[in-house]
């Protein structure tokens, strides 16, 4: 039986996570398996995490406004530990400025949702693009 | 990739195949039985732990810091942490990882080399842990963890499927969490070698204590009077008579407790290992997980006939002495 297993992750020193519980708890009842780091994970820490439970999406909420230096470490810390973010779906939540979208969308990110993006939004992003990403981790 | 590599992979300690490995297993793909048949043979080394007891008691806090108590004694580290899926959508939130403790750069567990965390649903299993809990701590074991530990789901009456995976089960427990009768209640003093009272700076936690204790000698009292008992089961009575288990106090966030929790997990293994209890227990665990692999291939013989079921072409009770015959025939 196949689950899709989502690693919801607050990096650095942001200590708003009202947001990335809502989403973990929605995510669950769409049928997810989502790990919650808790607050202030390193980049290190969050990538290590992706790679030993093997998620398929990583969802990293910010509202610090650190995300440039941050989200782009996280995915090179996936791909030293091992992993493949190319296979995985990164999503980043929380205020992002329009401005800086480009510079995440290079850094690999799939999905930029700002505040009020309604949750089945992202739900229905999961369910469309993670299909595409992965090629499927059966042989 | 092919399953010669992963088993090559897991071996050496490759933790990226060893997380893709246990995802194979736990998802059940075509691969996965030849993996776990490639995996046994290796498997055996590691010391596999079980914490349980009711939500909230600190069951994730204790092994985070157990896990690093191990680590100062040199010991490598797998932990398989389960939380339940909802019987309704499926759906899970796996928060234990996020008690492991990363606070401290020096011993930060989250990045150490020799500490291997994978969270779990319980994907429809009752009995505290998932399914292919099992098959994952012998991933663990074969990679080469010396210590495992397992975390079950939280909740006190019925996890007795830590039964079937543990060398050693830890009952963590905490104050105002009921009287006597809830402890006394079949499950929770039978499956636990070790008892912890967690929160132990709260109030009442000596009469946790004291009743625990008093609950425990009564236990002994029932084991050595039925043994005298011709039918009573030997084996498990000479068991529980050659380890006085024992209670504990622990204040796990501020680490209170902990090394001396880690000496008794750790005497508990030795004596279990010399009077060969230990062996007795793995033998155990293999016939079950026989058992258990044959009824599964069973049970999706008989989901195929489920339409036949439903259709009302034969009744439930003639379908079952049908597959039964069947199936002993073959």
């Amino acid at each position: 039986m196949e689950r899709i297993r989502v690693l919801i992750a607050k990096v650095g020193l942001d200590g708003h996570d009202r947001g990335a519980k809502v989403l973990a708890r929605f995510l669950r009842d769409a049928g997810f398996e989502v790990i919650y780091t808790g607050l202030h994970r390193t980049p290190q820490e969050v990538a290590r995490a992706a790679v030993d439970e093997d998620v398929d999406v990583v969802g990293i909420s910010l509202l610090s406004g650190a995300h440039i230096p941050l989200v782009p470490r996280v995915i090179q810390y996936i791909r030293e530990y091992g992993g493949n973010p190319d296979e995985m779906l990164i999503l980043v939540g929380g205020t992002i400025p329009h401005d800086d979208f480009p510079k995440l969308r290079e850094a690999g990110v799939d999905g930029i949702f700002i505040p009020g993006t309604p949750i089945s939004e992202i739900i229905k992003f999961i369910k469309e693009e993670l299909p595409k990403k992965r090629k499927g981790k059966s042989k | 990739m092919n399953v010669e590599e992963i088993v090559e992979g897991v071996i050496s300690g490759n933790r990226r195949l060893l997380a893709r490995a246990i995802t194979i297993v736990e998802n059940e793909y075509p691969e996965s039985k030849e993996l776990m048949r490639k995996i046994y043979p290796r498997t055996g080394n590691a010391h596999v732990i079980g914490i349980t007891g009711f939500p909230g008691v600190g069951k994730s806090t204790i092994v985070s810091k157990l896990t690093e108590e191990f680590r100062r004694r040199g010991k490598s580290v797998g932990i398989v942490a389960v939380d339940p899926s909802s019987p309704f959508t499926g759906g899970a939130l796996l928060g234990d990882r996020l008690r492991l403790d990363g606070a401290d750069v020096n011993k930060n567990l989250w990045l150490d080399e020799k500490v291997f965390f994978r969270s779990m649903g319980s994907r429809g299993r009752l009995g505290g842990i998932a399914k292919k809990t099992g098959d994952v701590i012998k991933l663990l074991d074969a990679a080469g963890y010396e210590k495992i530990l397992v975390e079950t789901v939280g909740a006190g009456q019925s996890e007795i499927g830590v039964l079937e995976v543990a060398d050693t089960v830890v009952v963590i427990l905490m104050p105002e969490t009921g009287d006597d009768i809830q402890v006394n209640k079949a499950g929770i003093l039978e499956i636990g070698d070790i008892f912890v009272i967690n929160k132990s700076d709260l109030e009442g936690a000596e009469n946790v204590e004291r009743w625990l204790k008093y609950m425990l000698s009564l236990d002994e009292e029932t084991v050595i009077e039925l043994s005298k008992l011709s039918h009573a089961d030997d084996a498990k009575i000479m068991q529980k008579l050659k380890w006085k288990k024992p209670v504990l106090r622990t204040i796990a966030d501020k680490g209170v407790g902990i090394k001396e929790l880690a000496n008794e997990i750790e005497r508990h293994y030795e004596v279990i290992k010399k009077n060969g209890i230990l062996q007795e227990k793995r033998r155990e665990k293999a016939k079950l997980s026989a058992i258990e692999l044959a009824v599964e291939e069973i049970r999706s013989e008989i989901i195929k006939r489920y339409k036949q079921l439903l259709d009302k072409e034969i009744d439930p009770y003639t379908l079952a002495d049908k597959i039964v015959k069947e199936v002993l025939k073959c």
